[in-house]
């Protein structure tokens, strides 16, 4: 398929959309809507789950809790349906919120297992307050209406439906690829990676968490006015995972994929409720779930992918060029070369009865190259994630750049200014070169939520891809900036780690073991670009196990051993210190 | 409410409470040794109590149809396997194992159909036909993605529940049952009537703790489960099989589960899907043992035992609401107590 088909089937799509219910059936207009109001809800769990890895058995009753709100309003109290969304909206809203900040904290199996329980909470809320109809429901739901006009046929509820929803995917289309959603994107895989660049990896999961429920609330507001009746049962836990289903079914990395999912289900479920009665006269309400379960563990097993990403392979990537050039991303204010820049002052850690770093001292100078060097078990890992914050000290004080960063956050130290790299190169592998390295500029960059989805950061935006390229082009890695990060073999992968620490700007550079794996010559290019680096003024402190490499390139070198520090100095004095020749060598030749 | 109805109350959570225990330990050790958190575990229970009611009315119970389907499926994924694998000779041992071991018990009850057993035969053959189910399902929905993320899993196993409790109304009906009481004795402790039925079900959980207890410290695969759960790639590389370990975690916590269904089917009328919720309560408690621990589960279980007592008392509407929002602040606790690796998944 050329680019040119890929246009042309969209618009034709588009444009059968757009006149559907002028040739369709009612009966088939009614599907389509009922199709359009779950490609909502599957739309934030493409979000939630597909693109930020937090499963939720809970969206159905998200979707209840805006229904119930819409129905109450406008049934029950008599007031106008768009009341109603803003009753729903802000309820979902602050139920989820509350939910949110209480269990999205567990993350993996557990968030997902809460969300089972809660949900369950919901749902026999709504079959117990009398207030809410209790398990015979709200009737009598008015339609909506728009200018005087009510929108009570289905061909005219469809078009405010479908409208909405491309708008939704348009919005959330342009947050993914924004600052926070890139952050967003990062996030599958652990919050290791994204604290190291100062994003609140908490924050982040929260707001996401919001909008997935704020998505599933619009839905859950045109369903109450779409079938003008509410009931608990739509709403139980088998709903959530037909949901579930609907957005891993589609390819639940991709937004077509929740409209994709919700039309097959949706269709598929309407076909089973034909077909059932004739085979199973009786037990066909049953069987129906029996169906859906067993197909959807037959999927998980064989094609866990989903069918975007099947037809995904055949439509061709869009032909992209350079990021644009445009002007400089704000700078920090750098430390005059030579004075103290960070001061270790008797640092300690234990673990249990271990002690891993015992009383360790030593200043980092502005504009020097510094390695911390040790045999194994010296305890210099412990020592770098005491310094970025991945570990809380026992004991003793971190100051950086006059602040004390004693035992803070992996995102405020990075917030400082701090950047690191990872002794096993951690990288998002499905992400592009460059957006692998724009996440590095997260802190230098303001845009959120809002002006992300609505485009308001442009401007911003050019300038942060501007620099990122040139970090790109600085390693080396600029002729493919829009490569998968996982299809670069290890070494460029330490590169590709090292642009992103450098697209943070950062006062202090941090690499964790950055010669480790490297070839000769991939050592003596990586040896040259620090040297660069320290002729610009760049401040590196570098924990290394290769002495070769370390020796001609570093200004002063500290060496532990056991936890303590053995000595300091030039490597010069270093190598001349028999102490240290005793601790690498196991005694004095 | 007097001090007299508080104590009427907590015995009820406790006997309830206990029962729990047996599930959230049977859950514990499932997700230790496999990483599958057992979703479908309740419906065991629930279909444990409705075999056992099925033969105290001298019916077929449709357990026997459940487990000659998962058994068939079963066999005929390892015969394929072994035929693709070109070990044909492996097939007679596949046969025994995954189709005449699993059906024997229901010959048995099929063949006695129509006779009323006395009380304990109906309960030994009850738990005989239920054990295999856990392990079939093991094999036929797990086995082929074991190495998959927990979450993957745990999906799979929400999924599994609503087929299984599907197909539970379609092989035992929509009636609920209550089976006669095991002990009819009532005991009068300090003024407080405690029934023979809840110092059973007490008695009964202490002694399948035990009897775990002793597995795991004195025979050769308890250790190797025990291993197992705690480093999988380490066991594995001492020889234990994962596969094998998988099934004999299954196989324990299916007799935790049947057990736990006996008790419950007098105290409690159980339906089809009853498991879900009898499942999830246990699950509550096994969060509060952050699903590493037996004892601090077994605690936690008891109190999510107790919880529902009181608040079936307070407002019965209310009851299943005010047990599951309690999870929310024990996860608000466990999120600052729980040291939990991160887990990295590859995308």
């Amino acid at each position: 398929m050329s680019p040119r088909t890929v246009t042309t089937v969209g618009a034709l799509a588009t444009l059968a959309l757009l006149t559907a219910p002028l040739f369709l059936a009612p009966f088939t207009v009614t599907l389509l809507n009922y199709i359009g109001v779950y490609s909502f809800v599957a739309l934030g769990l493409v979000l939630l789950t597909g693109t930020a890895g937090m499963v939720s058995f809970g969206q159905a009753s998200f979707m209840g809790v805006a229904a119930y709100a819409t129905a109450w309003t406008t049934s029950v109290m008599g007031y106008s349906p768009w009341l109603g969304l803003l009753l729903a909206l802000v309820a979902t809203c602050t139920v989820a919120a509350i939910l949110g900040a209480v269990t999205l904290r567990l993350g993996g199996h557990f968030l997902s297992l809460s969300t089972i329980a809660w949900g369950l909470a919901l749902y026999f809320s709504f079959g117990n307050i009398p207030g809410l109809g209790a398990h015979d429901g709200i009737s009598k739901v008015p339609a909506v209406s728009i200018f005087g006009h009510e929108l009570v046929e289905s061909g005219q509820i469809f078009y405010l439906i479908w409208g909405m929803l491309l708008l939704a995917m348009l919005l959330i289309r342009n947050l993914l690829d924004s600052r926070v959603g890139r952050a967003l994107r990062a996030l599958r895989g652990g919050n290791a990676l994204v604290e190291s660049f100062g994003v609140n990896a908490m924050q982040i999961r929260l707001a996401t968490f919001v909008v997935a429920a704020l998505l599933t609330a619009i839905s859950g507001w045109l369903y109450a006015h779409l079938n003008r009746f509410v009931s608990p049962t739509p709403f139980d836990v088998t709903a959530s995972i037909i949901f579930l289903m609907m957005a891993m079914i589609g390819g639940s990395g991709y937004l077509l994929g929740a409209v994709v999912g919700a039309t097959l289900i949706t269709l598929l479920k309407n076909y089973i409720q034909d077909l059932l009665p004739l085979i199973a006269p009786g037990a066909s309400g049953q069987l129906e779930i029996v169906v859906f379960a067993t197909l959807f563990i037959v999927f998980l097993q064989h094609a866990r992918n989903g069918i975007i990403p099947f037809i995904a392979q055949w439509i061709p990537e869009p032909v992209r060029g350079r990021p644009e050039q445009a002007g400089p991303l704000p700078r920090q204010a750098k430390p005059a070369t030579g004075t103290k820049l960070m001061s270790i002052d008797a640092i300690n850690r234990r673990f249990g009865g271990l002690v891993a770093v015992n009383d360790v001292s030593f200043d980092v100078h502005a504009g020097e190259i510094l390695a911390l060097i040790g045999p194994n078990g010296a305890g210099k890992t412990t020592m770098f994630n005491m310094i970025t914050g991945a570990l809380p000290p026992s004991g003793g004080r971190v100051t950086f750049a006059e602040k004390n960063i004693t035992g803070a956050r992996a995102f405020r130290i990075a917030d400082a200014g701090v950047a690191r790299t990872f002794q096993h190169a951690k990288l998002r592998p499905k992400m592009t070169l460059l957006d692998n390295v724009l996440l590095g500029a997260y802190g230098r960059t303001k845009a959120g939520f809002f002006s992300g989805a609505l485009r308001l950061d442009r401007a911003e935006e050019r300038r942060a891809r501007h620099e990122a390229m040139k970090q790109l082009d600085r390693v080396g890695l600029g002729d493919r900036p829009y490569e998968l990060a996982g299809n670069l073999p290890l070494g460029n992968q330490r590169l590709l780690e090292i642009a992103r620490a450098l697209a943070a700007d950062p006062i202090l550079l941090v690499l964790d073991e950055p010669a480790a794996g490297l070839r000769r010559q991939e050592k003596l290019a990586l040896a040259d670009l620090l040297r660069t680096l320290r002729q610009e003024g760049q401040t590196i402190l570098l924990v290394e196990h290769d002495m070769d490499f370390v020796m001609g390139l570093v200004n002063r070198i500290v060496v532990m051993d056991f936890g303590c520090k053995l000595c300091e100095g030039t490597p010069e004095t270093v190598r001349a210190d028999t102490r240290v020749q005793e601790a690498y060598l196991g005694g004095v030749a | 409410m007097n001090s007299q109805i508080a104590a009427i109350l907590t015995i009820d959570g406790i006997a309830s409470g206990a029962i729990y225990v047996l599930i959230a330990i049977g859950f514990v050790l499932i997700f230790a040794v496999t990483r599958i958190i057992f979703v479908p575990f309740g419906d065991v229970t629930a279909f444990t109590a409705l075999t056992l009611a099925s033969l105290e009315g001298k019916q077929l119970p449709g357990t026997i149809g459940m487990v000659a389907v998962l058994a068939a499926l079963a066999t005929l994924m390892e015969i394929f396997g072994l035929w693709r694998a070109d070990e044909l000779k492996r097939i007679p041992r596949a046969l025994f194992f995954y189709l005449v071991l699993p059906l024997a018990p229901a010959a048995v009850i099929w063949l006695t159909s129509g006779t009323l057993l006395p009380a304990a035969a109906r309960i030994v053959l009850t738990v005989a036909v239920i054990l295999p189910i856990a392990p079939l399902l093991n094999r036929i929905v797990y086995r082929p993605i074991a190495d998959s993320t927990v979450l993957v899993l745990l999906i799979v196993s929400v999924a599994l529940h609503f087929a299984l409790s599907g197909l539970g109304l379609l092989f035992f009906g929509p009636e609920g049952v209550r089976t006669e009481s095991l002990i009819d004795y009532t005991a009068i402790i300090a003024g407080t009537p405690v029934s023979g039925q809840a110092m059973l079900i007490v008695a009964s959980a202490i002694f399948f703790s035990f009897l775990l207890y002793l597995f795991f410290n004195y025979t050769l695969y308890g250790k190797a489960l025990y291993a197992t759960s705690i480093n999988r790639t380490g066991a594995r590389l001492m020889g234990i099989r994962p596969q094998q370990s998988g099934t004999i975690a299954f196989l324990v916590g299916s007799l935790m589960a049947a057990a736990s269904g006996i008790l419950i089917a007098p105290v409690n009328t159980i339906f089809y899907d009853s498991g879900f919720i009898i499942g999830l309560k246990a699950f509550v408690g096994a969060i509060i043992g952050g699903m590493v621990s037996f004892p601090v589960t077994a605690i936690g279980s008891a109190f999510v035992g107790i919880l529902e007592s009181f608040a079936a008392f307070l407002s019965s509407q209310f009851k299943e609401v005010i047990v599951f929002s309690v999870l929310i602040p024990v996860l608000l606790w466990r999120s600052y107590t729980l040291v939990h690796a991160e887990e990295e998944d590859d995308e």
